[in-house]
């Protein structure tokens, strides 16, 4: 460790630990001069456009490709069968969800389709165009199966088995219980339950999914420029499915358009694409267009939940139930599987709070719809919807104010370290300070008394409160242990150039977070150099330390971490050097401004440029036995929990339109504690971004099918996003408690706002509407739902 | 395929080119033209991201053909940064983290671009009808209508300093 003075790296002199610095990639942006896959153009580069599947489950009875064979431009048309001679199929699952199962997927379909959208012939030509008028030549000949497309009914006995050699179309089941639940509700003054819907919606990445795949047969190289959050998972799995060495394959990932977990995953398509440069031995891009977007990308949050909470009169609660089930589509999507999200929700519910017993269920059922996995805050707005709509109908129930039943219930902030009733431990969460902050910056008992007064005069607003925890920093508990090779640590490599320049090489991702602002910031600090001093290296498995990449709110307590401690011991080297330089000790000196300094007076002694231009040109003149390292790897590995857990709380202040059933949202607000925060604004804007998914998702965002699993609104301008005109401003505050298991101390901040907002809009909603006496748990609350629920049309179909 | 000969003033500069009729504007200028500032997002007119200026209105490229272009003037990101068109509202985006994966932001800058010349008086809620047209999934819009109203506000702080000067 180091040698040189104690020093604490948030308050050096030129610290860019807790600033908010413009980041310095923001710049080409801003002038569109980014690379995106779509922007990249190689030398004999072909298109390759899908054939998919009109019907959500339908035997390929023929393929007749004769006249797309025949159109200008194209160079092949490829089938299932013919692709899988270079891709083998895949299975996800992973073995710590014990009993989880799938069938084996295909690149490209074999035999049968088993979602809208699947890909079951690929149409490569010289151009885009080419290749989607030959497309819409190949001429499929089907035949319609039976499909299953009610979660309710999945396993039911008459419900066809979509994979029979699975036995059932149970992918995976979860139960847990934890204290004595029967006598917690046997001894309850009061229990209350609710059956919440989260809807099934999607990512909706502004950058549709995107890869070029650039095969060299001569020396057997695959490069693949994609648009991913996880470049070396996604190494390992064309390598290992296209039977090609992992070192020979390169995953290059420049700018992405927006990502979300929904590119965390290896789609078919992608797989299909590399596929077909192998096979064709020449560069194949496949850009996802808007229309298959919505039909092949993952979706998410399908969740049916009955919810049941127990607690005392005084408000104390004393259980949590929640019955659950899912519908996943056909297969569990590889590598990461489409039983986390469950999972999660089995984790997280009742989180925030004391209790002594809780009992969880959930199923996870296939269906032939497009398939869920991880998307944005996995599992935690299903999880905190149930748990804090429950919390609120408890209260109304009691007659006590959403806030004081909070406050007797939320975990004490002097209770840690804590074990959650679903056994993962807390270290240091401050649910009390957030709380109390929140109610300060909301002006709680203004807006209450706001509230009451507007009601008098036939205006209904409602204000919803929604604490939450939320998973960050994963440890290899989240897939390492599982047997998928994704990684949990990650590492970072710094240099000093000759000029003074460092250039950090990390392996965690950028994706418009600003991870190589932070990364830059972290190193400067480590370092002491100013931020026009420092590069990043992102998103390349030939330049990189060996990474996880980012995802689950991992990239600033990991990557950040790793990147601290090589800045620290570069500059224990350069410190070292320079002494040897200066003939004194390196404890006399520091690094300020890139320039070594007396540690003591801060007098100048010596530019980095300086020792740079000795050390990589004029070595003969330092001391011997000097030997110079001017590149230093440091890694980090989260291993003291699980997870390492943050907390927050949302509140959200909104008018309902009785007459419309419009919902406006007035204002909302966020109170959230990573940890270190490394750059206010940046955490600031994760926070902003994440609750208005968050809203999409209550407000808007639904994936609807109909009864023969056909997708009846896959287009932006039927799938319903949140736009500038509907969304509120965001006030965001920050208790900071910084996790012990770094010396960075930083946690993740990235999905918090998604995880609380639906539960604070529902919460709000229902406070809203509570002279009517009514209650809505399906989302999206659209106006339809709100009317019905009114009573004033008829219900129709629509769930309420 | 029919074929058409335009000629168009791009970002300033005369292109001559044969483009086929159904070719789209934003096509012509990704694939023929290499400007890959401008993105396509949806291809049916929603979201915004390929919004760029013809004879100096803001529209879709998606939805109007390369042919359609012939005889007019066609700025997209590109020209509009090497000419400092923009550069106030580039910085303020810069400053206010107004992007985050940058996918909207070509898009967003030449319609908040359109707003400010057209709307210099324009509050909060304005500006976000104003932007409604463009889908970002990124920032929730706040930072981006702080970003433009700061633009806005420095220029009418301009404009009454040098009125009462």
């Amino acid at each position: 460790m180091s040698s040189s003075p104690t020093v604490s790296f948030f308050d050096r002199p030129n610290s860019y630990i807790g600033r908010t610095v413009p980041r310095p990639n923001a710049r080409k942006l801003l002038q569109g001069r980014g690379t995106f896959v779509d922007d990249i153009v190689l030398p004999r580069m072909a298109h390759v456009v899908f054939v998919r599947s009109p019907h959500a489950h339908a035997r390929i009875v023929s393929i007749d490709r004769t006249a797309a064979q025949e159109m200008p431009g194209v160079i092949a048309v490829v089938t299932g069968a013919e692709l899988a001679k270079v891709i083998t199929p895949w299975v996800g699952v992973l073995t710590h969800m014990k009993g989880l199962k799938s069938a084996p997927q295909h690149a490209i379909a074999i035999e049968r389709a088993c979602w809208q959208g699947e890909a079951v012939a690929a149409v490569v030509a010289e151009s885009r165009a080419e290749a989607e008028d030959a497309a819409e030549a190949v001429v499929v000949e089907w035949e319609e199966l039976a499909p299953v497309v009610d979660m309710e009914t999945a396993l039911n006995s008459d419900t066809p088995v979509i994979h029979p050699d699975l036995g059932d179309n149970l992918a995976f089941r979860r139960e847990l219980v934890t204290g004595d639940v029967d006598a917690a509700f046997a001894s309850a003054d009061v229990i209350v339950e609710q059956v919440f819907h989260t809807g099934r919606h999607t990512g909706v990445c502004l950058e549709p999914r995107a890869v070029l795949a650039d095969y060299q047969p001569a020396d057997g190289k695959l490069t693949a420029y994609q648009a991913t959050q996880a470049p070396h998972m996604i190494q390992n799995l064309l390598a290992k499915h296209l039977n090609l060495n992992e070192t020979d394959v390169r995953v290059v990932c420049k700018d992405v358009g927006g990502s979300f977990g929904i590119k965390v995953h290896i789609y078919p398509d992608e797989m299909a694409t590399a596929a077909l440069s192998v096979l064709l031995k020449r560069p194949v891009k496949f850009i996802a267009d808007r229309l298959e977007s919505f039909v092949t990308d993952i979706h998410a949050r399908d969740h049916r939940i009955k919810g049941r909470i127990a607690l005392k009169q005084d408000g104390e609660i004393l259980a949590f139930e929640i019955d659950d089930r899912t519908g996943i589509g056909p297969y569990s999507v590889y590598p990461r599987t489409s039983a986390v999200e469950a999972n999660q929700v089995v984790n997280l519910v009742g989180g925030p709070y004391k209790h002594n017993a809780y009992r969880a269920a959930t199923e996870v059922v296939f269906q032939n719809k497009t398939g869920t996995c991880q998307y944005r805050a996995v599992g935690h707005p299903i999880a905190c919807a149930v748990t804090e709509g429950l919390v609120d109908l408890a209260a109304q129930k009691i007659g006590m104010d959403p806030a004081e039943i909070r406050r007797r219930n939320l975990i004490p902030d002097d209770a840690y370290p804590y074990v959650g009733l679903a056994g993962l431990p807390y270290e240091n969460l401050s649910h009390h300070a957030s709380l109390n902050k929140l109610l300060a910056l909301m002006d709680y008992d203004r807006l209450r008394a706001e509230q009451s007064e507007l009601r008098k005069r036939g205006i209904y607003r409602g204000i919803g409160l929604a604490s939450f925890i939320e998973v960050t920093n994963p440890s290899a508990a989240f897939y390492g242990i599982g047997g998928a090779r994704i990684s949990s640590q990650d590492g970072c490599t710094i240099r000093l150039d000759p000029t003074g320049t460092i250039i950090c090489a990390t392996g965690v991702t950028e994706q418009g977070q600003g991870t190589e602002a932070i990364i830059a910031q972290i190193a400067a600090t480590a370092v002491g150099v100013t931020m026009e001093k420092v590069r990043v290296i992102t998103g390349d498995t030939d330049a990189t330390p060996y990474g996880g990449g980012t995802w689950a709110s991992r990239g600033a307590g990991i990557g950040g971490e790793a990147a601290l401690q090589a800045g620290k011991a570069l500059r224990n080297n350069i410190l070292q050097v320079a002494a040897a330089m200066l003939q004194s000790a390196p404890e006399k000196f520091d690094i300020r401004e890139g320039i070594v300094v007396d540690a003591d007076s801060g007098a100048e002694r010596l530019p980095l440029e300086e020792i740079g231009r000795v050390v990589y040109f004029r070595p003969d003149t330092l001391p011997k036995g000097i030997q110079p390292e001017f590149v230093v790897t440091r890694h980090y590995v989260q291993k003291d929990y699980p997870f390492v857990f943050t907390n927050g709380i949302q509140g959200c202040y909104l008018e309902v339109d009785t007459e419309t059933g419009f919902v406006t949202i007035l204002k909302h607000w966020c109170v959230e504690d990573c940890g270190t925060i490394i750059n206010p604004q940046l955490v600031d804007e994760q926070i902003r971004g994440g609750v208005v998914q968050g809203i999409g998702g209550a407000l808007y965002e639904e994936c609807i099918y109909d009864d023969r699993g056909q997708l009846v609104n896959g287009s932006m301008i039927d799938y319903l996003v949140p736009m500038a005109g509907e969304m509120p401003d965001i006030v965001v505050g920050h208790v900071i408690s910084p996790t012990a298991s770094s010396e960075l101390g930083a946690k993740g901040a990235g999905e918090a706002g998604t995880a609380g907002a639906p539960a604070a809009v529902m919460n709000a909603i229902n406070d809203a509407l509570q002279p009517f006496d009514v209650r809505l748990a399906a989302q999206p609350f659209t106006p339809e739902r709100i009317l019905t629920a009114l009573g004033k049309v008829g219900s129709g179909k629509t769930r309420v | 395929m029919e074929q058409y000969d335009i000629s168009v003033i791009v970002n300033g500069q005369k292109v001559r080119r044969r483009v086929s009729a159904r070719q789209h504007l934003i096509d012509f200028l990704r694939l023929d033209l290499s400007l890959t500032g401008s993105h396509l997002g949806c291809e049916h007119g929603v979201c915004g991201a390929c919004t760029i200026r013809v004879n100096g209105i803001a529209v879709r490229g998606c939805l109007m053909l390369a042919v359609q272009a012939d005889g007019a003037t066609v700025d997209t990101i590109e020209g509009l940064s090497d000419s400092g068109a923009i550069a106030e509202l580039q910085d303020a985006f810069h400053k206010h983290n107004a992007l985050q994966c940058g996918f909207c932001t070509s898009g967003m800058l030449a319609t908040a671009a359109e707003l400010i010349e057209r709307h210099p008086d324009a509050n909060r809620e304005a500006i976000r009808a104003y932007i409604s047209g463009n889908y970002c999934r990124c920032t929730g819009y706040h930072s981006i209508v702080d970003a433009i109203a700061s633009v806005l506000e420095a220029r009418r702080g301009h404009r009454s300093a040098g009125g009462a000067a």
